[in-house]
Order: C-alpha cells, then structure tokens, then sequence
C-alpha cells in the first residue's frame, strides 16, 4: 500500500515527462551539439568546431532575413496591439447575433496558414482581386507586383500575417475586458465621461497587461514567421531569396543532399537569441510599468 | 512541439469544470441599454470586418466553383459564378490524391488529439492532486519549455525521429505534438479548481488514485478536454513546417504540404487550388463552428476567474 503511494502519481506523470524530456528539453540540449557538426538530413556528420558560426556572419541570406524579421516586427505590432482591441470591444457587447460574429472574425484563426497563403495569392496575383478591382477604379494602369516585387511581397505577407491575427488577439483581449470594472465604466459613464474617454481612461489601463502580453506573443511570432512567407513566395524566398525568413532558411537545410542539419541548428540558436531579446525587453518594461 | 506553438491556441482558456458561474450583473439596466444610433453604428461596423474576414475565404470558394470556361480574370470580379460546378473537386482528386493526403491528415489530427487527452489529463491530474517528491521540479520543466519556440527546436527533434526510425512516416508527424506541455498545464489548472475536500472524502471511502481519477476528476474538467481536443486537432490539421520537415515521399504527405505541392504544379490554374484549399479548410471550419460554443465559454470563465 504504502509502495502504491508513491509509486501511482509517477505512472500518471510519466508519459508526458517522456515526452518533454525526449521531444523538448533533449532536442533543446541537441541542437548546440549539432551546431558544431555538418549534420546531413540523411543521417552522418562530423564535429566542425565553429565553422557553421563562421559561416553565419558572411550569410547574406540570413542578413535579408534578419532585416526583414525585424520589418516584420515593426509593422506587426502596432497594428496587432490596436485593432484587436478595438475589435474586442467592437464584439463585447452582448447584441442579438454576436455569437456569429466572434466567430466568424476568428475564422482566419483556424485556417491553416497554407490556405490563407494560398487564398491571398490569388487574390494578390498580377491579375487577382485586388489589382482587377484597383484597375477597374482607375487607380492603377498596370498590376502592382504584389508577389514578384521585394518590398510589396514583404508587406503582402506582413498585412496577411495582421489579417490572420487580428481574431486570435481580439479573443485574449476580449477575456482580459471581462475583467475591467463594469462600476468604474458606470461611474464616468454618470459623471459625463465620453465613450471615448472611458476607453483611454478605463478599457486600456484596464488591460494594460494583457498588452504587454501580446506584444511579446506578436514579437516572437513575427519573429517565426514561415507559411506566409514560403507560399507567397513560390517556396523560393522571393526575388534572389530576398524574402527569406529565419525559419525558412532553417528549413531549406534540412532537406536533399544539399541540406546541413549543423547549419540550420545554428541557425537555430541565432533564431533563439532573436526571440529572447523583444522577450526579456517587453517582461521588463512590465516590470517596470508594474513598478511605477 | 506542433501543438505547443500552435497559434490558433487561445491563451486564457482555464478549467471549465462545472457550470458556468453566472457573472453579477451589477450595472443598471439604463446603463446596459444601446441606443438604437449606436446599435446600427454597431452593426455597420460588424458587417464591414465581417466582409474583410471572411471575404477572401467566400471569392476563393466562388473561384472554386466557376466553371472553366468561365472568365475568372474578369476586370469588374464577379463573386457569383455564372454556372457553379464541381468539376474541379473532382480535377484536383485526379491529379494529386487529395483524399489520401486527407486522409494522412486525419490519421495524424487523430493521433494527437488522442495522445493529448490522455497523456496530458494523466499528468495534469497528478501534478495538481496528488502529493510526490519532485512533483514541483516536474511542473517547473514544463513550464520553462513554453518560452522557447519550437522553430529553434525543430531541427533536432528531426534527428531525434530520424532515430527512432521515424522519418518519412506519418507516425513520426504526429509523435512529438502527442502531447503537449501546455495541454498538460491547462489540465492542471482545470483539476487544481476542484476543491479538495471531494478527494478526502473518497479517499475516506476507499478510492484509490485511479478510481478518483476516472470518477471525480475526469468528469468535472469535460470542459477543459474539449479545448485541449479541439486545438490540439486544428493544431495538427493545420501544420505545415513539421510535416514538410519530416515526409519526403509525395504519397505520405498530408494535406498542408500537398496543397503547396498543388500550388507549385498547378500555378496557371487558380480553379484547381482553389477546390483543393476548400478541401483543407471546410473541415477544420466545421469542426470549430461546432464546437465554438465550448470555446467561447471557456473565454468567458477565463473572464470571471480572472
């Protein structure tokens, strides 16, 4: 009895710590051993010292997609802190039919992000949607090369990846809005407060760590970005591969006889450093915020 | 490492255990009651994000149903096709074998769903009921791994599969997602609102951890399940990296990586995608319109928790 005791939460436990030590933590450790060899996805490889590292600081590829990692999050953030909210508070209200919005706005959600890809190319395409409709206006004379051109194809895939998150955010905001005081919109609403207002006043305080949240989620994942890019860009990273990201250049190595699972693992250690910096950044400032 | 990452996940979905708590509705009625300007302000405002939402998926099935000798490249877009038909579903299932990529698919999303509800609802159970030497080590582990991206890790967890045998095989797709640390801390925040005194009391009549598990836990975190299930399924339906990373052989792919595949053969042919990204997208579609509802609540109880 007594050995069943200690003996039964193990049993309970342990898958799922199998699991985590074999598919997380092991691989964690793995992946700096194997940036210091010339791994092949076929199996094989021999320790190379610092060469792979070596090679990363004279990767002009990696310099683009940094570059543009970095465009990513610049764009991404804003835009994806605000209309969220907006939206939030836009679907709040219990009106009749809301159920149907909510969800409807978080479709994008729960598409794969290969569809979506797939999806806006065509509607981006030399003769899609949106230049046939800009054509039709008068606004343009000719196409705009949304999916051929360096920069349109790096903001094409930046307003997707704003698309596709705006019902993700919406619903965090939304369960953090049921937490701002319903007395203290009452009690401005009766002191003559305006809408707008009680919004910068109550709603965004009201929020503000939810915010911040969402800043470090938006940071990392514009950071990761991968599908959009990939399938915009025809898998080949755009023009001269100038629309690469981290992870798209981690996942041409590891594929063909071509391919170096060391180097993509370095590649990975960069894309690790990458995130944890907005990361510890953005916990600070809440820190701080918190503090003051 | 799928699920974990997965970005469809919402973040503040706690235990739903029992019914709803209604939330106190201290406001006045006045003061809950829309004016009729605002209500139609409202709406307006609905329909135009309802249109920029869903919009793109409504012209992609449109493209989908046009016929070909259709125009679709037509200056003024028309949504309607002129003579809908579903020619192309059957085109593309020629071509590439879009059901047996489906059916890859399915066999994966099952897998994960699967292994996510009993390992992660294990775990979670012992870790928040059952007292044990290192249990607070345990439940530190899992918790550190939610900081790092699984895009550093994914390199390695290939050669880790590779290892196993695994590589090129669908078995080897679904291995690492079968459970996920976040599911198993979601589990153990569903069974930790549970108050203890139920576990005394049945331990008082005799149960053992097994039989607490299976009659008193289980029942009451339901809710929670069908969350942890339903990302876990649009998780591993909708990845793409992971399987890309893994399979080689075209007859092994599933849907995500077929469809990118389709893309790049059929790239003068917008009907074609088009059917084939329908094919992927309505069913993750039903599965969440159908179970929506569990999900919204569980927003909500993350509200009122707080």
């Amino acid at each position: 009895m007594r050995y069943h005791r200690w003996f039964s939460p193990w049993v309970l436990v342990v898958p799922a710590l199998a699991w985590l030590l074999v598919f997380n933590l092991w691989p964690s450790i793995n992946t700096v051993i194997l940036s210091f060899t010339n791994a092949k996805p076929l199996g094989g490889g021999t320790f190379v010292g610092l060469k792979n590292f070596e090679a990363l600081l004279h990767d002009e590829q990696l310099r683009y997609a940094l570059l543009n990692s970095v465009i990513y999050m610049v764009v991404c953030l804003p835009l994806l802190t605000i209309l969220p909210l907006a939206l939030a508070v836009l679907v709040e209200k219990k009106l009749p039919g809301i159920t149907f919005f909510r969800t409807a706005f978080y479709t994008p959600v729960v598409a794969s992000a290969v569809v979506v890809a797939l999806i806006w190319q065509w509607i981006l395409d030399d003769r899609g949607l949106v230049n046939g409709l800009a054509e039709k206006l008068g606004v343009i004379s000719g196409p705009l090369p949304f999916l051929s051109d360096q920069w349109l194809l790096l903001f094409s895939a930046i307003s997707l990846t704003v698309w596709k998150g705006l019902g993700y955010y919406m619903i965090i905001y939304l369960a953090a809005l049921g937490n701002v005081g319903r007395e203290l919109h009452e009690a401005a609403a009766v002191d003559g407060a305006s809408a707008f207002r009680r919004f910068t006043n109550i709603t965004i305080p009201g929020v503000r760590g939810t915010m911040i949240l969402i800043s470090i989620l938006i940071s990392v994942s514009a950071l990761r970005v991968f599908s959009e890019l990939f399938i915009l860009s025809g898998g080949n990273g755009g023009p001269g591969g100038r629309d690469s990201s981290v992870v798209m250049l981690i996942q041409q190595y590891s594929q063909g006889f071509e391919g170096n699972l060391g180097y993509a693992s370095a590649l990975s250690i960069v894309l690790f450093f990458v995130t944890v910096v907005p990361m510890l950044a953005l916990a600070r400032l809440n820190r701080k915020a918190a503090d003051a | 490492m799928t699920v974990v990452t997965d970005p469809a996940r919402p973040l503040d979905v706690p235990g739903s255990s029992g019914p709803a708590p209604t939330r106190p509705r201290r406001g006045s009625y006045s003061f809950n009651r829309i004016s009729p300007q605002e209500k139609v302000l409202r709406y307006v405002l609905l329909v135009l994000v309802l249109l920029i939402t869903i919009g793109p998926f409504l012209w992609q099935l449109s493209t989908s149903l046009k016929a070909s000798g259709e125009d679709i490249y037509t200056r003024i877009p028309r949504l309607l096709p002129s003579q809908p038909t579903f020619s192309h579903y059957g085109e593309v299932a020629n071509t590439i074998p879009v059901w047996d990529y489906a059916r890859n698919s399915l066999f994966v999303a099952v897998l994960v769903v699967g292994g996510n509800i009993v390992g992660a609802s294990l775990a979670g159970f012992a870790l928040s009921r059952l007292q044990f030497k290192g249990r607070r080590i345990v439940l530190g582990l899992f918790l550190a791994t939610l900081v790092l991206p699984g895009e550093v890790t994914i390199i390695s967890q290939y050669v880790t599969v590779r290892e196993f045998g695994l590589a090129n095989t669908l078995f080897g797709v679904a291995l690492p997602g079968m459970i996920g640390a976040l599911n198993v801390l979601l589990m153990f925040n569903a069974f930790r609102s549970l108050p203890i005194e139920v576990d005394q009391a049945a331990i008082v009549d005799g149960a053992n951890v097994w039989q607490r598990f299976v009659h008193i836990g289980l029942p009451s975190v339901r809710g929670t399940i069908s969350v942890v299930a339903i990302f876990a399924f649009i998780g591993a339906w909708d990845d793409f990296l992971w399987p890309l990373i893994v399979l080689t052989d075209p007859d092994k792919y599933t849907l995500t990586v077929g469809l990118q595949y389709l893309s790049g053969t059929f790239s003068n042919n917008p009907r074609l995608i088009a059917a084939g990204t329908m094919i992927a997208f309505v069913p993750i579609v039903i599965v969440f319109a159908t179970l929506q509802r569990f999900f919204f609540k569980g927003v909500e109880e993350g509200a009122v928790k707080g």
